[in-house]
């Protein structure tokens, strides 16, 4: 024991767990790494408190400084006392609240456009979540659905017709990414097996369509809805403006959908197709039975993906003059009341838009996760 | 008989497919019908004449063609063609090195530089590109006005009606300094494939990157001086409400141009991480184990590997960016589908002539980057012996 005391003892080496090892491993490894990081923290300090200043602690809500209801833009407290350090004016949002979720919709009716959104998500349950009791008759109304929603939103069969053009504000948006995506779902897959059929003709038709939308931009097809639709089609045949631009959605988004789907199709082998063949199905059995669901499942996540580029892209419509969410915002800055409250209008926009499309995402990231720990692709 | 014949699998090809192109040509017969009908009765012209008749309306914004509102609808076209190359190109190159460097740093060993850049792509990708345009476009004119325009070096103002600076005037003998620009290019890529070369042959290495770098900028330099500068700059100058002379770049251009590559940097960004993961560890081990430095690993073994994941995903969003392009339109730029594809479908009611000819170019641009990338890609692929 005591020639021990003949050697140095060594420190013990730097600790790599805890709250301090792990700062140490993350952020200050070496010294670039430690002046980066001061660095951001800087700017951090700088900009999140600024943020968290202007749109929370000196912002308006319903009242300005001086404890008065805002009802135009001449009440915010940032145009009332420019001189002050006054925050976002969130009045506009909250005044308008109702144009931004349903346009010109009637108050009186707007319970149906409630209901719809209710039962959106009962539609959704089941293909969200897999092991929902009762999965194949609520995959019956999910199905059902479109049609539901049609006859909630704009009439007949007893209700008060509503025209499309008192729709506006985050219905518009919903209506046309939901109806867009449930169309061009079926269509897309049309497109696909089309464009890997055998028979050349279908195949070129199949091509050429697909690569035809994927070439040009959304906004040109927008304008073919609007301009040359209408030429195209007899007299008297008069299409409902939404009902255009729904048109030139779904293509667009067939076209992609179609690619996303053709992928899938791919990735299945040979034998599957083989063995479908041997037990005598015909092409569509063996498509609908066994081809589809292995690659409409493996193609989940891109499906998702290519419909969150979709919902992003029903902002394109404000251009031939709908009224989306965005269009709403838009229209709502373009009155005297409230001109110069962009930011507050795009930043409210932009957040509800990041909370469905990052909750999309998020869905895709947990779908794709669940693939590859799941199931078995291709054992043979 | 007639049921066995319906069974044939041939047959049946057969059938469905006349079906198919019956159909087809009904449709098509059909519409040609109707569309000649209704044109007539609305009185709109047909064919491509128009295309030679005075426009009418003003372009703001032409850095290549001088445009007046006498000039032809045609001329419209070519400007628009122009300025949608213009912002697509700019966008396109802005968005690669964004992206590549957003990539990486969200590879990065630093938690707080990872999470920053993941927090721009996922605000990025998940918001509208359209809100993006118009948000910048608002910021940019909230900027002063030209009056109070904050300066840098008396050259450069920003003002809410665009960046001015100044504007290189080329005066005789200035075709030879940009010559010798050409001819600096020229001779560096000479020399980076001998040095290649000599590298490949007898692994001697040469300082390429400065030696191209001096020829680059020093022999035009040097000419220029001996030509007795014929290359001045013109300086804007604030008279009256306006800046005379000097060069503007407008707040429509730097609008799409942010918005198209921030937006698409985030796109590009997951693909370059992606392409850089999929790059096994072994071969960074084994690099590193050859003694090569921490950033010739990246630059020679990472990477050239790592395009090959990154390419083809690169080309489609190229063709994005130049397809979203056309949301100019919402912020008044004078691309394609502004220009042409609006104020002039709108003048002359032709609607089916300019969004044929509109589509028809956007398709054509497609195909045009998809060649030449596709091009890139085989040449980076593997070389299988």
């Amino acid at each position: 024991m005591e020639n021990n005391s003949n050697f140095e003892t060594r420190k013990p080496p730097v600790a790599t767990t805890g709250i301090l090892g792990w700062c140490r491993q993350h952020l200050f490894s070496n010294w670039v790494n430690s002046f980066i990081t001061l660095l951001v923290i800087y700017f951090l300090y700088q900009l999140i408190p600024w943020f968290l200043d202007w749109s929370v602690f000196s912002a308006d809500f319903w009242t300005n400084y001086k404890g008065e209801l805002i009802v135009d833009r001449t009440f915010c407290s940032r145009v009332a006392d420019p001189e002050g350090d006054h925050g976002a004016c969130w009045a506009i949002i909250i005044v308008r609240f109702y144009q931004f979720m349903y346009g010109f919709y009637p108050p009186e009716q707007v319970w149906r456009v409630n209901l719809t959104y209710f039962l959106l998500v009962i539609a959704l349950l089941p293909l969200l979540i897999e092991k929902i009791p009762g999965r194949k008759h609520l995959i019956k109304f999910t199905i059902a659905f479109p049609i539901v929603a049609f006859i909630l939103l704009y009439g007949g069969f007893g209700f008060q017709i509503i025209p499309t053009n008192k729709w506006g504000g985050l219905l518009v948006t919903l209506v046309l990414g939901v109806f867009g995506i449930a169309i061009a779902f079926p269509l897309g897959i049309l497109l696909a097996l089309g464009r890997r059929s055998q028979l050349p003709v279908i195949s070129m038709f199949c091509t050429l369509f697909i690569e035809f939308i994927r070439g040009v931009p959304l906004i040109t097809l927008l304008f073919f809805g609007m301009v040359m639709l209408p030429l195209f089609l007899p007299e008297g045949l008069n299409l409902d403006g939404l009902v255009r631009v729904l048109v030139a959605v779904t293509l667009f988004q067939a076209a992609y959908m179609a690619e996303v789907i053709r992928g899938g199709l791919q990735a299945i082998p040979r034998g599957q197709y083989e063995a479908a063949q041997s037990v005598g199905l015909s092409y569509w059995q063996m498509n609908r039975k066994i081809i589809l669901p292995q690659a409409i499942r493996i193609s989940i996540p891109s499906i998702v993906n290519t419909s969150i580029g979709l919902f992003k892209d029903t902002t394109l419509v404000i251009i031939i003059g709908l009224l989306d969410l965005l269009g709403i915002g838009r229209g709502a800055l373009a009155d005297a009341t409230w001109m110069g409250l962009s930011n507050e209008v795009y930043v409210f926009v932009a957040l509800v838009f990041f909370i469905f499309t990052f909750s999309m995402s998020r869905y895709s990231l947990y779908l794709e996760k669940k693939l590859k720990t799941g199931i078995n692709m291709g054992a043979d | 008989m007639q049921n066995n014949l319906f069974q044939d699998q041939k047959f049946r090809g057969i059938l469905y497919q006349t079906l198919v192109v019956g159909f087809f040509a009904l449709g098509l017969y059909f519409v040609i019908n109707t569309t000649a009908y209704n044109l007539e009765k609305r009185n709109i012209a047909t064919g491509f004449s128009f295309l030679n008749n005075p426009a009418g309306f003003d372009i703001s914004f032409s850095p290549f063609l001088d445009f007046k509102s006498t000039d032809t609808h045609l001329k419209v076209y070519f400007v628009g063609v122009l300025n949608t190359l213009l912002v697509s190109f700019c966008g396109c190159i802005a968005a690669t090195i964004l992206g590549f460097i957003v990539g990486i740093i969200r590879l990065s060993s630093n938690w707080l530089l990872s999470r920053i850049a993941y927090i721009y792509v996922e605000f990025t990708r998940n918001t509208p590109l359209l809100l993006q345009i118009i948000l910048w476009y608002a910021i940019l004119i909230q900027l002063p006005r030209i009056k109070q325009a904050p300066q840098i070096w008396e050259t450069f103002y920003i003002s809410n009606r665009g960046l001015f600076g100044p504007k290189p005037i080329f005066l005789d003998g200035s075709n030879i300094v940009i010559l010798s620009l050409v001819l600096g290019f020229i001779i560096s890529f000479f020399i980076a494939r001998w040095a290649k070369k000599r590298q490949d042959t007898t692994g001697q290495q040469f300082p390429t990157f400065t030696t191209n770098l001096s020829i680059i900028v020093f022999l035009p330099l040097v000419v220029f001086f001996i030509m007795g500068s014929p290359i001045t700059l013109e300086y804007p100058v604030l008279k009256g409400f306006n800046f005379k002379g000097g060069a503007v770049i407008r707040p429509e251009f730097i609008a799409m141009f942010l918005a198209l590559s921030i937006y698409t940097a985030a796109f590009i960004s997951e693909t370059v991480r992606s392409g850089i993961l999929s790059v096994t560890k072994g071969q960074r081990e084994a690099s590193g184990a050859l003694g090569l430095k921490k950033n010739w690993i990246m630059r020679l073994i990472i990477i050239p590997q790592a395009l090959r994941v990154i390419v083809p995903p690169l080309t489609s969003q190229y063709l994005n960016l130049t397809k979203n392009s056309s949301l100019g339109i919402a912020v008044g730029y004078a691309d394609l589908v502004h220009g042409f594809g609006g104020i002039s479908l709108n003048q002359t009611g032709q609607a089916i002539e300019c969004m044929a000819i509109t589509m028809a170019t956007y398709l054509l641009i497609s195909l045009t980057i998809s060649f030449f990338m596709n091009i890139y890609n085989r040449s980076i692929q593997f070389k299988e012996k």
